[in-house]
């Protein structure tokens, strides 16, 4: 018999606040590495500073200020939205963790979840730390977004988690058929790479590949939420229906996948 | 009525087929060769409420592949089984409560975590109420001897303080069914025996079924008295430890160390001589002659050292189908 509506509302609130605790105190534990991993996130700095020089007669119509704000919330965006299930998944099937957490009544996807959330927590001082820095060396580019670019930035940077965290966990059931799964994720980094707006704002890329560009799930994990933060004029409906709707194609296929690979899962290692 | 039934079960695997050397890299490469194994094939038996079950086999009988469909791990590949009135493969939140899987080797904690951590999640994931797993931390604690253990970081406890809060971990949530997957491989003596004390404290204290996998015959003996016997996927021997315990080790191993070297010929009266090497020689001796022929050889031999074990099953079990004797 189901439990009323409260106690299931109740017991989630309680599994949600004891993983996620319990997962930040672990990320704690790894909090260098994670430095190293923030730091390791800085090619938006990096292709601003190419940009910059491209851009030194003026002519690529984004404004020096415009361009050091883009790729500031490019950075920003990329540390929440970082998602690395898929290889998390891969070590945990192929060392035999995957069993004891099948054979626990919550659908293993929560723990990942947590898990992703506790490392942006972590994350965070580091994040602020560099963002200060930044300012600390241009001066020039400090802004503040207004209350609503916030909120909707914020928004749509969870909304870019979710997609992309719903995308690799996807990915992530080919695991249950091949024990090298994570070399997809890796084939599809070219893409996003090129495609989110972590290298070039798209708004510089010709109109032709822009085109093609929006109707992939690429550009709304970085330029979008970028653009929102740093203040730039986004169809901000458009760009959630998008993301709802590629959330709608893979959602199903996910449940899929998962129930599929479930009755393929051989528990190796196990 | 049965808790655990299982009625011509079977399992069979696509396993990749490889010769070594670069020129069957190249061609398995190329045209991939897969072979099918049997793991399981027509396995039946059921245990009743409260009963303590050994299961037991050779490496790669198919031990763990039966208790991975008997937890819905894996599905079967043939026949039925059902566990505490349900269809495991399914995997519904009221089967998950009811059943438990340990294995030895194989860990739920986090490992940069105290045990405490790891507990605190499973009780919010089996729904315990905060101050009732506080008690049953305690209680399970006092049984499995844990105390300061639980807050220490589990990278940093001993094989068996570790495999005492799994066994803490995985039954917190007060299981009808335990699965238990050789939960003492790898520990002392004394940690092995207190693993066995608890086993069996827990199995009545709280009526809950157990079958258990292990490698070593004292768990079996100490816990079981119903075994069953598997071998190449399939069961052998469903009954009474003892009777099996006559057919399958009539014999126990005798270990001597010698003051000086002797030729097996000196030897052949007291048993089967196994091993000889330098000044270490291995018997095997019947159990009903053991007393009188230990005696005997103490008398008759300069004997440095002696110690007198169970043969290790699996050499039981290989030898005693390699003569047929089961078959």
């Amino acid at each position: 018999m189901r439990r009323p509506l409260r106690q299931r509302l109740a017991h989630g609130r309680r599994i949600a606040a004891v993983l996620l605790s319990s997962q930040y105190a672990y990320m704690l534990e790894y909090r260098a590495e994670i430095v190293l991993w923030a730091l390791s996130g800085v090619l938006p700095f990096i292709m601003l500073g190419l940009w910059s020089a491209v851009d030194a007669g003026g002519g690529l119509g984004m404004g020096p200020l415009q361009l050091a704000r883009y790729f500031l919330a490019a950075f920003v965006v990329r540390q929440f939205t970082i998602v690395w299930v898929m290889y998390t998944f891969e070590e945990d099937n192929l060392n035999g963790r995957l069993s004891p957490y099948l054979l626990q009544p919550l659908p293993l996807v929560w723990r990942y979840v947590a898990a992703h959330l506790s490392e942006q927590v972590t994350r965070l001082p580091f994040v602020a730390l560099l963002v200060g820095l930044f300012f600390l060396l241009y001066p020039a580019a400090f802004w503040w977004p207004s209350l609503s670019s916030l909120l909707l930035g914020m928004l749509a940077t969870l909304a870019a988690f979710a997609l992309r965290f719903l995308m690799q966990f996807t990915l992530t059931m080919v695991c249950f058929w091949s024990e090298k799964a994570s070399a997809l994720e890796r084939l599809l980094y070219l893409p996003y790479l090129y495609l989110s707006g972590l290298v070039a704002p798209l708004a510089l890329y010709p109109e032709g590949v822009r085109n093609v560009a929006f109707w992939t799930p690429f550009p709304y994990m970085i330029d979008v939420p970028a653009r929102i933060l740093a203040g730039e004029t986004v169809p901000v409906g458009q760009s959630f229906a998008a993301m709802a709707a590629w959330a709608a194609l893979f959602l199903p296929i996910n449940l899929l996948l998962w129930r599929r690979g479930l009755r393929h899962y051989s528990a190796m290692g196990a | 009525m049965a808790i655990v039934c299982a009625q011509g079960l079977g399992k069979t695997y696509r396993v990749a087929d490889k010769q070594p050397g670069l020129a069957n890299t190249l061609r398995h490469f190329v045209s991939r060769r897969e072979r099918t194994i049997e793991a399981v094939r027509e396995v039946s038996f059921s245990i009743e409420p409260g009963e303590f079950v050994g299961f037991l086999g050779a490496n790669g009988a198919g031990k763990t592949t039966t208790l991975k469909m008997l937890t819905g791990l894996i599905h079967p590949t043939s026949g039925t089984v059902e566990v505490a009135g349900c269809l495991p493969h399914r995997r519904q939140a009221a089967f998950l409560g009811q059943i438990t899987l340990v294995m030895g080797q194989k860990q739920q904690l986090i490992w940069d975590l105290p045990p405490l951590d790891s507990l605190r999640v499973n009780a919010a994931v089996y729904g315990i109420p905060p101050a009732e797993s506080r008690r049953r931390i305690e209680e399970l604690a006092e049984m499995l001897e844990l105390g300061d253990e639980l807050r220490r970081p589990v990278r940093k406890l001993s094989l068996g303080q570790r495999m005492k809060a799994e066994l803490l971990a995985a039954l917190l949530h007060r299981p009808a069914v335990l699965f238990l997957d050789e939960p003492t491989l790898g520990l002392d003596v004394n940690a092995q025996a207190r693993v066995r004390s608890f086993l069996a404290d827990y199995n009545r204290r709280f009526g809950a079924t157990v079958l258990l996998t292990s490698h070593y015959m004292a768990d079996i003996t100490a816990l079981c008295p119903r075994v069953l016997l598997i071998h190449e996927g399939r069961l052998f021997y469903d009954g009474g430890l003892e009777t099996l315990t006559q057919r399958l080790a009539p014999c126990r191993e005798v270990r001597l160390e010698l003051h000086e070297p002797m030729g097996a010929g000196a030897f052949v009266s007291y048993g089967e001589v196994e091993a000889i090497q330098g000044r270490e020689v291995r018997l095997l001796i019947p159990r009903e002659r053991l007393t009188e022929q230990v005696g005997r050889l103490l008398a008759d031999h300069a004997v440095v050292d002696l110690s007198i074990s169970d043969p290790p099953i699996e050499d039981i079990i290989g030898r005693l189908f390699h003569q047929g004797a089961l078959a």
